[in-house]
């Protein structure tokens, strides 16, 4: 039986349509991705499944149960979430938020150990207030792992922080994971989502565009490499899609206006015949940078924007 | 037991309560302050010594002597110039003119004047050696309850109480919603009814510091009694803040942000704090406006305390005004837990 399952999963906002029919399903033991820039609606759907949302249209199955037919409460008991943008009480202690949010369920975790969990017992002590943006997520984390749950709902668990506190966040998720649990996550960082997802689902506008393993979606590029150039101004003649297109190599081109990407399954091979088809149109580069394949080179391939400016 | 939902919700509440300092002055101190101020500027202090004047002229400072030896009278001895400024400045009450006959000067409209007046003449007379044909003994009553302050400290709990009650639930129950703590609480198993009964237990708990505090200073520095069962005064503050924290909820049951609920906040409390007798009696609005003024929670509140404190009736005459109060608790929370916004 998988974790979650939900079909048709519509919801709008006045004249906004925030979730245009979505089907999903997540496995038992599963980490699932949901992708997307901001307003893709990957909120929405978290807290349709998360029964903080009604949706207009669908149907939600967690954990085998549907939300509003009585209980609602024993659901809860067997899930945990941590929501995006939520300020816990600023006075109270890291401990007294714990054992707040402990109290709550019947077979809940102790606070030392959850404490452990997530490296925050030299903080057990200081006021929410006092705590780091990095310190507050990870108590925010720690808040959702108390239920002992089976399924764990993370939304953007990592938005606006530094690099170790996420790697912290990663290895929190990583831990839970170990013991059998499952996560749904929603992230825009696709590094994030290729560290820690088994599958991913990249949407834009209410929809999911693409399904499948990180592996998955980047091979769907059709090579592994991603060369980026820039021209300067003025010098020479830029070449053309259809000549950029010829090069050995590469697999696709993707103009854009202060860039162009190659696709290409072979750097050593598209890069000389690159430079040696600039040389003869007299055009100088005022940038060049190559990189593997990542689910952001997918997203751009989809929808033919940036993920951070989409 | 300290695990319980219940009682970790109700610590919250009151450690975030107490870890504001600022909410601590306005519960606790801000009506010390206001009852000691308005105690001391209303104090009543009998007619003490009255100052009278006695002009210049042969014989005055005889005069003088004789009403000095007056417990009521102060007389000073003033030129006519003098005399004439400390009369229209009110220094002196009356101004005697040595002579035969004696002239007494004075503003007869004037109150203290005319008793001084009284007090002159019955001084000079006997020391004129007049007696008295009629036998009078003088016997005193200080009626308790009858100083302004007496009528004050129970208006002050009363107001307390509706302020207590409305922002300490208002405040902390939008300030959650602002802050998303209230849907983060829906993603978890805890019951609503919990949480709305944790401001109920955390009020309470804090009332019985706030009642001691307030009750407590009256009696040390004023003497303000309870006439009244001490139970029964204990039965009157828990229903009224129990009515308040159900208005409370009712106020910030909708609102998204601090600023519309203050906002919201001041216009049911405003009016209250001028109609509802705090710091005068309503008996002054036109009859027309009574039965408005009574059906307020606070005019109800204040009567009843006022009753238990001031005149000692036993809970049993309190049936209207107690009321009043339970009825607009039960209404505002019944209301409040319909419209509420949990998200």
């Amino acid at each position: 039986m998988p974790a979650i399952r939900c079909s048709s999963l519509g919801k709008r906002y006045g004249d906004v349509v925030a979730v245009a029919g979505l089907d999903l399903t997540v496995e038992t033991g599963e980490c699932f991705g949901l992708l997307g820039p901001n307003g893709a609606g990957k909120t929405t759907t978290i807290e349709i499944l998360e029964g903080l949302t009604l949706p207009d249209a669908g149907e939600v199955e967690v954990l085998g149960m549907r939300w509003g037919m009585g209980h609602d409460r024993a659901l809860r008991q067997r899930l945990g979430i941590q929501l995006q943008e939520t300020q816990l009480a600023d006075k109270l202690t890291v401990e007294e938020t714990l054992r707040l949010f402990r109290s709550f369920y019947r077979d809940a975790q102790d606070v030392d150990d959850v404490l452990a969990l997530v490296e925050l017992e030299e903080k057990r002590r200081s006021w929410v207030n006092k705590l780091s943006g990095g310190q507050k997520q990870r108590l925010a984390v720690a808040c959702a792992l108390v239920s002992r749950p089976e399924f764990l709902f993370l939304d953007e668990p990592t938005t606006g922080l530094d690099p170790q506190s996420r790697r912290q966040l990663w290895d929190v998720v990583t831990a839970f994971r170990a013991r059998g649990g499952s996560v749904l996550l929603t992230t825009h960082y696709m590094e994030e989502a290729e560290r820690l997802c088994d599958r991913v689902a990249i949407m834009d506008h209410g929809k999911i565009i693409a399904l499948g393993t990180p592996r998955e979606l980047i091979a769907s590029l059709g090579a592994e490499h991603v060369v980026e150039f820039a021209l300067a101004d003025g010098a020479g003649r830029a070449p053309s899609v259809d000549e950029l297109a010829a090069l050995p190599g590469v697999q696709a081109v993707r103009p854009a206006p202060d860039r162009c990407a190659l696709t290409v399954t072979a750097v050593h091979r598209a890069v000389p015949a690159l430079l040696a088809l600039l040389e003869r149109r007299g055009a100088e580069l005022s940038m060049l940078a190559t990189h593997h394949a990542t689910l952001e080179d997918v997203f751009v391939s989809l929808t033919g924007r940036q993920l951070r400016d989409a | 037991m300290r695990d319980h939902p219940l009682a970790q919700l109700t610590l919250a509440r009151m450690r975030e309560f107490y870890r504001e300092p600022e909410a601590i002055f306005w519960v606790f101190g801000f009506p010390i302050v206001l009852a000691f101020a308005l105690g001391i500027a209303f104090k009543n202090r009998g007619p003490g010594e009255l100052k009278v004047g006695v002009a210049q002229a042969a014989g005055d400072s005889a005069l003088a002597a004789t009403l000095d030896r007056s417990p009521a009278l102060a007389a000073t001895l003033l030129d006519t110039g003098a005399a004439r400024v400390a009369l229209r400045t009110g220094r002196i009450a009356l101004l005697v003119v040595p002579g035969d006959p004696l002239v007494y000067r004075y503003d007869s409209t004037r109150t203290e004047s005319r008793l001084a007046r009284l007090e002159v003449d019955e001084a000079l007379q006997r020391g004129q050696g007049r007696a008295d044909r009629l036998l009078a003994r003088d016997e005193r009553v200080a009626e308790p309850g009858s100083r302004y302050i007496d009528f004050l400290i129970p208006g002050l709990l009363g107001m307390n109480l509706m302020g207590s009650g409305l922002w300490g639930v208002g405040f902390s129950v939008v300030q959650a919603r602002t802050k998303r703590l209230l849907k983060r609480f829906m993603a978890t198993p805890m019951r609503k009814s919990h949480y709305l009964l944790s401001f109920v237990l955390s009020r309470l708990t804090f009332l019985f510091v706030e009642v001691a505090a307030l009750v407590g200073f009256g009696w040390w520095i004023f003497d303000v009694g309870v006439r009244g069962s001490v139970a029964a005064l204990a039965g009157i503050t828990i229903l009224g803040s129990l009515s308040f924290a159900g208005l409370g909820m009712l106020v910030a049951s909708r609102a998204r942000t601090i600023e519309a609920v203050s906002g919201l906040m001041n216009l049911v409390m405003l009016p209250m704090w001028i109609l509802s007798g705090t710091f005068f009696s309503y008996a002054r609005f036109p009859d027309a406006m009574q039965p408005v003024v009574r059906a307020l929670p606070l005019t109800a509140l204040n009567d009843a305390l006022r009753a238990v404190m001031i005149e000692g009736a036993p809970l049993l005459h309190l049936g209207a005004p107690l009321g009043v109060v339970t009825a607009w608790g039960v209404v505002s929370f019944a209301v409040a837990l319909k419209i509420f916004r949990w998200r």
